[in-house]
């Protein structure tokens, strides 16, 4: 990690500091410009809304050539989140592209959050529920969300 | 050799097409073997150099027409093509060469849908409305940011395709890169740009990239072109460069196996691309290959170790030393030995003797029948297994085999050319033991009927002739010039015996289809008297 900072990540960096998007922040560690603690708000008139969710996000050397590495932190009842907090997101794999950002991938994440996609699942067992009884899946996400996703 | 005089020589290939032909009617195929004509010049000729011409002259019913392409004749026939649908759709080389690829090499179909919507079709290839008729080229412009890199240095070079996204060719190098070496991409990389679908043409690619990428990306090019074609394939050989074309469709592959040869000499199935399997369809080998690698040494312990309930036919391992068992699925309590009923034992406990009570026979018989099927299994996996086994110790020796040539060579005075019959009898013990091999692969899903017997019967022939070969074989090297004649004689029978045990396969095979067109079709319109393969299990 001694290598110099790509001027890249730097302004996009300064960029996340000046001109924060609303309901997310994204803070560099001190000893590792390149591992960031994320924080998403869960978006209004979700089943997530008043959730406050920490992820980790970390920029691979290969950045920004590949998409960058982010988990959810925080538990999180969703069809696309798996129990390890790994996201199926298509912009972190195959739709990815260097043009994208830190700020587009994380706004990207907080309407996946809005938009469950029980179709194209990661957690089978939450996808199922959400196909079946979508009302019962939306009170567990509730559930959860009060559970683990409150500010402390 | 007594059982071989039948089969001195060569059967001229016009007889011996006349007698296939003849047995799609009611001729019986096997009744030709014993009186065929012999050709005069196989006698002069090397066996090898007969059977060459032969198969050469007549395609035999097991052979299928196919060719063999370097990487430079694919590239001549891409270029052929793109030139041909470039005049038509008057579109330049590169764009007609994205649009190509982007129909997966379907000429008709791009130019159909071409004609139908220009521009729909131009869009979703990535090549958007507006066409590029000026060749791409880097340019330096005031006031550029790299969207990539952030980089904004005055005289910083970039690059945009008529989509617009420009980037800094750094950044671009560096994309295409990534994608043509770690991703291994070529026919379909898009524009870097977020969301953008135009697609990265091969003249952008070369002004771009280094040289050691173009090779990897022209290389990936070609493979997409063989991988998309449904009549060419790879030979999976390693390190070979070649493809092979061959007509054959999926569809035909329940009536034919088609085997071609690479020039590297692997011989595989256009089908699979497995190591050659004739006779056995492709849908029996992935068949038998699944059963056995599940199957065999379980199998092997089962029959060995095991027996099964009376009533319900649960397979039990004796784990005691007591003779009452009690199945644990019915609770059915028999007799371990005798397999009868425990409650007739009466107070004889631990001594089974009533060997003639009928309730036991009947157990018996019915623990033989549930037996058959694995026992029947095991028969056709053993030779299986066992020709498999001796191909490879065939190979060892011939790895040998120059060894003992130059030996010969030194020890008898006879010549390199002369010494070639060795390397022949060894090829042609290899491929026999491949298609015997697969015969029983074959046999295990084969109906009995008289077609079976047949079968059965040139099978055993081509057994026969090639454990003499073999065996002679292994002869000590110094009497093995003195044996050139015979086993020059014994080799040119194993192939006539492989190649009547194909082609007869073969044709039966082919004529399946026919006769379930024929039936389901008018009825009485066609009557076949032969009969034809009847299997246990559907050829999908």
């Amino acid at each position: 990690m001694s290598a110099p900072l790509p001027k890249r990540i730097i302004k996009e960096t300064e960029r996340l500091q000046s001109e924060p998007v609303p309901g997310i922040s994204a803070q560099p560690h001190d000893d590792n410009a390149r591992y960031f603690d994320v924080i998403v708000e869960g978006p209004g008139g979700s089943c997530y809304e008043g959730g406050v969710f920490q992820l980790e996000l970390f920029l691979p050397d290969d950045y920004p050539m590949c998409p960058p590495r982010i988990r959810f932190l925080t538990r999180i009842y969703h069809p696309n989140i798996d129990r390890l907090g790994r996201i199926c997101l298509d912009v972190l794999k195959n739709n990815w592209s260097p043009a994208l950002q830190i700020r587009t991938i994380l706004l990207s994440i907080q309407a996946l959050l809005g938009a469950p996609n029980p179709e194209d699942p990661l957690n089978e067992a939450v996808a199922k529920q959400w196909k079946e009884n979508q009302p019962e899946a939306i009170k567990t996400a509730r559930e959860w969300t009060e559970l683990y996703a409150k500010k402390k | 050799m007594d059982s071989d005089d039948d089969f001195n020589s060569q059967v001229s290939s016009e007889d011996m097409d006349l007698d296939l032909n003849d047995a799609d009617s009611s001729v019986d195929f096997g009744a030709n073997d014993s009186d065929v004509d012999f050709d005069d010049e196989f006698q002069d000729e090397g066996a090898f150099d007969t059977q060459d011409k032969d198969m050469k002259q007549q395609k035999k019913a097991f052979e299928v027409d196919f060719k063999v392409y370097s990487p430079e004749d694919i590239q001549a026939q891409q270029d052929k093509q793109v030139a041909e649908v470039a005049t038509l759709l008057e579109q330049p080389h590169e764009q007609t060469a994205i649009l190509l690829r982007f129909a997966r090499w379907n000429k008709e179909r791009l130019i159909e849908q071409y004609m139908d919507n220009q521009e729909e079709v131009l869009e979703k290839a990535g090549l958007g409305q507006d066409i590029a008729r000026d060749p791409p080229r880097i340019e330096t412009v005031d006031g550029f940011v790299c969207d990539i890199c952030c980089e904004d240095e005055p005289g910083l070079q970039s690059f945009a395709m008529k989509c617009g996204h420009r980037f800094c060719i750094n950044c671009y190098r560096q994309y295409l890169g990534q994608k043509i070496r770690e991703e291994g991409e070529a026919a379909r990389i898009k524009c870097p740009g977020d969301g953008c679908n135009k697609i990265v043409d091969s003249k952008s690619l070369d002004l771009l990239v280094t040289s050691d990428l173009t090779d990897r990306y022209h290389e990936l090019l070609m493979r997409t072109y063989v991988d998309d074609k449904d009549n060419l394939k790879w030979c999976p050989a390693p390190e070979c460069v070649f493809a092979v074309e061959c007509g054959v469709k999926k569809r035909d592959l329940s009536r034919i196996v088609p085997t071609v040869h690479c020039d590297c000499k692997h011989d595989f199935c256009f089908g699979c691309t497995l190591a050659d399997h004739q006779p056995c369809p492709c849908s029996l080998v992935k068949k038998w290959l699944k059963k056995c690698e599940d199957d065999s040494e379980t199998a092997n312990w089962i029959s060995a170790n095991t027996k099964e309930c009376p009533k319900c036919n649960s397979t039990i391992e004796k784990n005691g030393g007591c003779n009452h068992m009690t199945c644990r699925k019915c609770r059915n309590e028999f007799c371990w030995m005798c397999m009868g009923v425990w409650s007739e034992h009466g107070t004889s406990w631990y001594n089974c003797n009533r060997f003639e009570e009928k309730s036991g026979t009947d157990a018996r018989d019915a623990q033989a029948k549930s037996r058959q099927s694995l026992e029947r299994y095991l028969h056709y996996y053993n030779r299986y297994a066992n020709h498999e086994q001796s191909a490879r110790l065939d190979r060892d020796i011939y790895f040998k085999t120059e060894k003992k040539m130059t030996l010969l060579q030194n020890q008898s005075g006879l010549s390199w050319i002369e010494v070639q019959f060795l390397e022949n009898a060894s090829q042609a013990l290899q491929q026999c033991r491949q298609t015997l091999k697969w015969t029983y692969a074959f046999a295990y899903y084969l109906a009995r009927n008289n077609q079976t017997e047949i079968f059965e019967d040139n099978q055993k022939d081509l057994e026969m002739a090639v454990e003499n070969l073999s065996e002679m074989f292994e002869k000590p090297v110094e009497s093995l010039a003195g044996l050139k004649v015979e086993m020059m004689d014994k080799t040119s029978y194993c192939n006539r015996r492989r190649i009547i045990l194909l082609d007869d396969t073969a044709k039966n095979l082919k004529d399946r289809k026919s006769r379930t067109e024929s039936e389901s079709g008018d009825e009485g319109m066609l009557t076949m008297t032969t009969e034809n393969w009847e299997f246990n299990v559907e050829l999908s």
